[in-house]
């Protein structure tokens, strides 16, 4: 049967480190911190007042003239994954409509999307006139509802917050007429995109991908979720430069924040043809899934990210000692994390305690949908730079990991990384990308 | 990644449903076939002052009566216990152990994974709209958040926030099944299921699982769901007569129903099947997605989309227009899908598009939206058994502008080899599998 060698030309990024994946990369090299007390919403009354949130932008100048009408159907979660593909489709020299119809270089038909999103909350003050005036004795009235509050939402309302509009808009901008998907598996969702964008390559259903992932967490009753399942630092006045720690004995939870990653995939046929850049090729995808009763944690033996690993190098057809670098999920939720690193761990096997592991959400926190994307964008990043810069707020091992979580600047070159993630829920993904060799398809 | 030895042939063993019409596969069949309406008031909350007062519910559903252990998914939503439903029955019909870690049915359940079209849980309104309240100052006409974290905090709970999320059916068919292969969730509006049966068909004609139990569930029957899809004027409002109003293809359609239920496809490759000698009941051989890259709002006039889906699935499968025996149409009873639907069937099968058999199984189902697809392509595979076609109910008043052979009203009986089933999304997704009666 054929398979295309897919390779990685483009990168995008929006994160609480900046507006591009350079920013995201710069920031992470200097062990940078995107917390800071939330800005969206009046966040007095939380146990924890920090968030990750994006710098400010207009997002009127970040989309096609023809397309400024369009972003007020756009919720923040599509603005972000807007912007991410919007960089990555210009850095990788693909011309697309949404670039320059003057000069589109690429058949629509040939391209495909495939974007990871979260259960996106709609934002509150919108539909707050229409139910102030469904109340009976100051309490909510759904008959009233009905009757008066209901036509006083936007018609169009439903169609801000339904989790295909971000490759919707994305697809609409850029002219993407191929094959569509949107993955909605928590925070695995980003890189089961683009192991699933990477496999409709090679499949020959497309010549080129735009995939990755976004999601705005920093709202209200998203928070509110998180603290109640036990996943958010719970400290008030907590230093925002220290208090994300995966893998640390001090770990205490996770950070949430707002992001958006995603990658542009190509055939190598078709990047070769256009004299690409080529910044890493993927060569392993893995998938599993944990069975945690309580759906909310991963298993205690982390066993989901074992066979998912295991599958990602076997396909990629390396062994665990070939690997140059581990970009783990790594939330800082102490269990998460101990499952986590006993799952990696068996999955490394002798390799676990010399493989470099660089936990990236103690800078960036968790973005949920988004989280395996910037991972996926950092490790590409990684590997076109020959270097992983120092973990952040890793001093003490936590109790029983024994990975080798790197404390310094290491280093590379880097020729194969393994990127994974997992989710409340289950699912489980892992990534093999690596650094790009001329030679034989495999 | 590895280029894959052979290219696996991939048959479907096991079916289920949970849907308006029956909680069985058989009694559905029979519903179909009967031209039997699952349409009805709503009941689930209070919609008598909405503009649309009736939809499409699973009624007297109870999941306990499937398992042993229910207490896995006692805190499941609406739309994850149909699933669970649905997948215990199309496992049992597919020699699957479901509730066991030592399963004996010789699936190596790292080789076994699950792929749906699911949506998320319903929000609970109550708390939702409290919250709003607690901190709307209308003169400022902003939010004083503060006064509604209190709220949140003491009304939220964590369990049924975690079962909120999308990704969570597919999470209890994972346990219920043990299913340890690739595991994902998409939610490609009314597309979803159609493009889970054909992503997961993919998964095994490449080798990557043996097994996938796919489809979908999804229940968008709650106050918010409809307030959204009333506010795009997509509901018929015929309130009068809710078991006439899911029309498609008719002239005096006016829009869809509001459905809900999960529809379960075990698929497997034709090796595996074999192996375990369970009995194939069709096989997938095609599949194509597109998007209308065009509006958010609106369908590409000429179908744009939707053509280029079919014809990626026909030439996935192998085939021509020629081929196909029935169309399972996505036809929603809305004005602009069943036009343009029928306007790129007509592009597609050129000479051929009113020789075709097309039917839509909506007027009786209501429109399931994330399960639509599945349970639409249950019906496919019963259709292909059974050389019988589901017909279009309350098509008694014919749109002069559709005249293809959409089976009005009566069921047909004719040879039926190859399926095609349609599904077509909110934001322009398009989803085609096309099904074959396995020779073995």
């Amino acid at each position: 049967m054929s398979a295309a060698r897919v390779v990685v030309t483009g990168l995008g990024a929006v994160s609480p480190l900046g507006l591009t994946a350079q920013d995201l990369w710069a920031g992470l090299s200097a062990g940078r911190c995107g917390f800071g007390r939330i800005r969206a919403f009046d966040p007095t009354g939380f146990p924890c007042e920090l968030a990750g949130e994006v710098p400010a932008y207009r997002i009127q100048d970040r989309v096609p003239r023809s397309f400024r009408k369009a972003v007020k159907l756009m919720c923040r979660d599509i603005e972000l994954a807007v912007m991410a593909a919007g960089e990555a489709l210009a850095s990788s020299g693909l011309i697309t409509k949404g670039i320059d119809p003057e000069k589109v270089n690429v058949d629509p038909t040939r391209m495909a999307i495939n974007v990871g999103a979260g259960i996106i909350c709609c934002e509150l003050p919108e539909l707050a006139p229409a139910t102030a005036v469904s109340t009976t004795d100051g309490r909510f009235d759904l008959r009233k509802w009905g009757q008066d509050g209901l036509d006083l939402v936007t018609p169009l309302w439903l169609l801000k917050y339904l989790p295909n509009m971000l490759a919707c808009h994305i697809g609409i901008i850029h002219d993407i007429q191929g094959p569509s998907n949107t993955l909605t598996c928590g925070e695995a969702a980003g890189p089961l995109a683009i192991g699933e964008a990477a496999q409709v390559i090679a499949r020959g259903d497309a010549d080129i991908a735009v995939a990755g992932a976004a999601e705005a967490k920093v709202n209200q009753l998203v928070l509110v979720r998180q603290h109640l399942l036990q996943r958010a630092v719970s400290t008030r006045d907590a230093d925002p430069d220290k208090i994300c720690r995966p893998f640390d004995a001090g770990a205490c939870g996770s950070i949430f924040s707002e992001g958006a990653g995603m990658v542009v995939l190509e055939s190598l046929e078709h990047a070769r043809a256009r004299q690409a850049r080529i910044l890493a090729e993927v060569t392993g995808v893995g998938a599993s899934h944990s069975m945690c009763p309580g759906y909310a944690r991963l298993e205690p033996d982390g066993r989901s990210i074992q066979v998912a690993a295991e599958q990602a190098l076997d396909d990629a057809e390396i062994r665990p000692e070939d690997l140059d670098l581990v970009i783990p999920h790594g939330t800082a939720v102490p269990e998460d994390d101990r499952a986590e690193a006993r799952g990696l761990a068996a999955a490394l096997g002798s390799a676990a305690e010399k493989v470099p592991v660089w936990p990236t959400k103690s800078m960036i926190g968790t973005t949920g949908a988004a989280s395996g994307a910037l991972d996926a964008v950092a490790a590409v990043r990684a590997i076109v730079e020959g270097v992983i810069p120092p973990a952040k707020n890793f001093d003490q091992p936590a109790d029983g990991c024994r990975l080798n979580v790197v404390r310094q600047r290491h280093p590379g070159p880097i020729r194969h990384a393994l990127c994974c993630s997992y989710t409340f829920g289950g699912q489980t993904a892992a990534l093999v990308f690596q650094a790009f060799e001329e030679g034989p398809a495999r | 990644m590895k280029t894959p030895k052979t290219r696996e042939r991939v048959v479907v063993t096991g079916l289920g449903i949970v849907c308006p019409l029956d909680h069985d596969v058989e009694s559905y069949w029979a519903s179909l076939l009967a031209g039997r309406s699952g349409i009805n008031r709503t009941t689930i909350f209070d919609a008598s002052t909405f503009p649309t007062t009736f939809d499409a519910e699973v009624k007297n559903y109870d999941l306990q009566r499937h398992l042993r252990r229910p207490e896995l998914h006692a805190g499941a939503n609406r739309s994850s216990r149909f699933a669970v439903g649905a997948a215990v029955q199309a496992c049992r019909q597919a020699g699957l152990e479901v509730e066991t870690s030592t399963p004996a049915d010789g699936v190596d359940r790292r080789r076994m994974g699950v792929y749906l079209g699911a949506g998320e849980g319903p929000v609970e309104h109550d708390t939702f709209f409290a919250c709003i309240l607690a901190s709307w100052e209308p003169q400022q006409q902003t939010m004083a958040w503060a006064k509604s974290t209190p709220v949140a905090f003491a009304r939220m709970t964590a369990a049924y926030e975690l079962e909120q999320e999308p990704n969570m059916a597919a999470a209890h068919v994972a346990l219920l099944t043990g299913a340890r292969g690739p595991s994902r969730s998409c939610l490609t509006a009314c597309a979803a299921s159609t493009q889970a049966v054909g992503e997961a068909s993919m998964l095994i004609r490449r080798g990557q699982a043996d097994i996938m139990i796919a489809g979908g569930a999804h229940s968008m029957i709650h106050p918010l769901g409809v307030t959204g899809f009333s506010r795009l004027t997509a509901l018929s409002r015929r309130n009068d007569s809710p078991t006439t109003a899911s029309r498609p293809f008719c002239g005096s359609r006016d829009g869809f129903i509001l459905g809900e239920g999960a529809a379960i496809l075990v698929l497997e490759s034709l090796t595996s099947a074999r192996r375990r000698g369970v009995p194939v009941l069709a096989e997938i051989i095609g599949y194509g997605s597109s998007s209308d890259a065009f509006r958010v709002t609106d369908m590409h006039e000429e179908g744009r989309g939707p053509v280029q889906a079919m014809r990626a699935a026909l030439a996935d499968a192998g085939l021509t227009y020629r081929d196909i025996d029935y169309i399972n149409t996505h036809g929603t009873s809305t004005q602009e899908n069943d036009a343009i639907e029928t306007l790129a069937i007509k592009t597609v099968f050129q000479e051929r598009a009113k020789q075709v058999p097309a039917s839509s199984i909506k007027g009786m189902l209501g429109h399931l939206i994330g399960a639509a697809g599945a349970a639409e392509l249950v019906a496919c595979v019963l259709a292909i058994r059974d050389n019988i076609v589901p017909p279009t109910i309350n098509l008694h008043d014919p749109d002069p502008k559709l005249d293809l052979d959409y089976v009005p009203n009566v069921p047909r009986r004719m040879p039926v080899n190859v399926v095609m089933k349609e599904s077509f999304g909110f934001g322009g997704q398009n989803n085609v599998v096309i099904l074959k009666k396995c020779e073995v």
